[in-house]
């Protein structure tokens, strides 16, 4: 099972924009050694999220036909630790977005205090040079697709129990 | 009418930022493989900036033609066939392939996608923006 760092998506613009959740849990085991007696969610790991998070709009933006990978990331700022107990507000949006992936801006905040920031970049393996990969699609497996509440009803895909635009003050 | 210059100063940020290297670093005859480093996954974010700066469309495979080697016709014990050259020619016209003929040899395709070559294909793209290549 991959490690899923997001836990609920709350805002969804297909093509635009996302937010989601993540908790940070002292149930997570590598925290446990990062470090001792000192917990802290690893910078790498918010980045992930992020990722997840970015991923997965990007994907959704072409109905998960694609296999969207991570491919570079362009910047990355860390303002404040992240500790068990936190709740990563995750936000991303789409600032370029061609056949052949995407650009990402990716903001994330606690309790409405910024604590990182990054720009990633995304390309989609199945309209890229896909020799050698397997058909199906390896990146939205069907269970992770259902972990966050993704669905396909009527025809299109639909994230579960999540608004549509945002309300608030969104960083993004 | 933006001169010669100016857009070779402009694509001289792009890249510089693009492939984390020094804007002194970029000069125009420079590969972007081989001189500055840049891996496949660069290409598009060239592309993206270099969109956004000239505020130009760049129709996917234009500037960075894709699958130049998938015909057997083009391609012959590790060198481009006059069929391939003249392929090769059709898909870059804005590349030098003057060095690059009389040895096709295609491990050194990589290094025809010279910063020169991408000035010329903005000069051309500014100055009329709906032509292809």
């Amino acid at each position: 099972m991959r490690w899923i760092f997001v836990d609920r998506f709350v805002t969804l613009e297909k093509g635009r924009y996302a937010k989601a959740v993540k908790n940070v849990s002292m149930g997570e085991e590598h925290l446990h050694d990062h470090f001792p007696s000192y917990p802290v969610m690893p910078n790498s790991l918010i980045i992930e999220a992020l990722a997840q998070t970015g991923g997965l709009l990007a994907g959704h933006s072409t109905d998960f036909r694609e296999k969207v990978i991570l491919a570079k990331i362009e910047r990355a700022e860390f303002f404040r630790m992240v500790t068990p107990g936190d709740q990563m507000v995750l936000e991303v949006r789409i600032v370029e977005n061609r056949e052949e992936g995407c650009k990402v801006i990716g903001e994330v905040s606690v309790n409405g205090t910024r604590v990182a920031s990054a720009t990633l970049m995304f390309v989609n393996l199945s309209s890229n040079q896909a020799k050698g990969w397997k058909a199906e699609n390896f990146v939205f497996t069907k269970e992770f697709l259902a972990l966050l509440g993704v669905t396909r009803l009527n025809g299109s895909w639909q994230v579960n129990g999540l608004k549509e635009s945002r309300e608030g003050k969104p960083a993004l | 009418m933006v001169d010669k210059d100016e857009i070779f100063g402009k694509v001289k940020e792009c890249l510089a930022e693009a492939l984390g290297v020094e804007e002194d670093d970029v000069k125009l005859d420079a590969s972007l493989t081989g001189d500055l480093g840049a891996e496949s996954i660069d290409f598009l974010d060239i592309v993206f900036r270099l969109e956004k700066t000239f505020n130009i469309k760049i129709p996917r495979g234009d500037l960075f033609p894709e699958n130049i080697l998938a015909s057997p016709e083009f391609v012959k014990d590790g060198k481009l066939t006059p069929q391939g050259v003249e392929e090769l020619k059709r898909r870059m016209p804005h590349a030098d392939l003057t060095g690059f003929e009389k040895s096709p040899n295609v491990a050194e395709l990589p290094n025809l996608f010279t910063v020169n070559m991408i000035v010329k294909y903005v000069e051309q793209k500014v100055k009329s923006p709906s032509a292809s290549k």
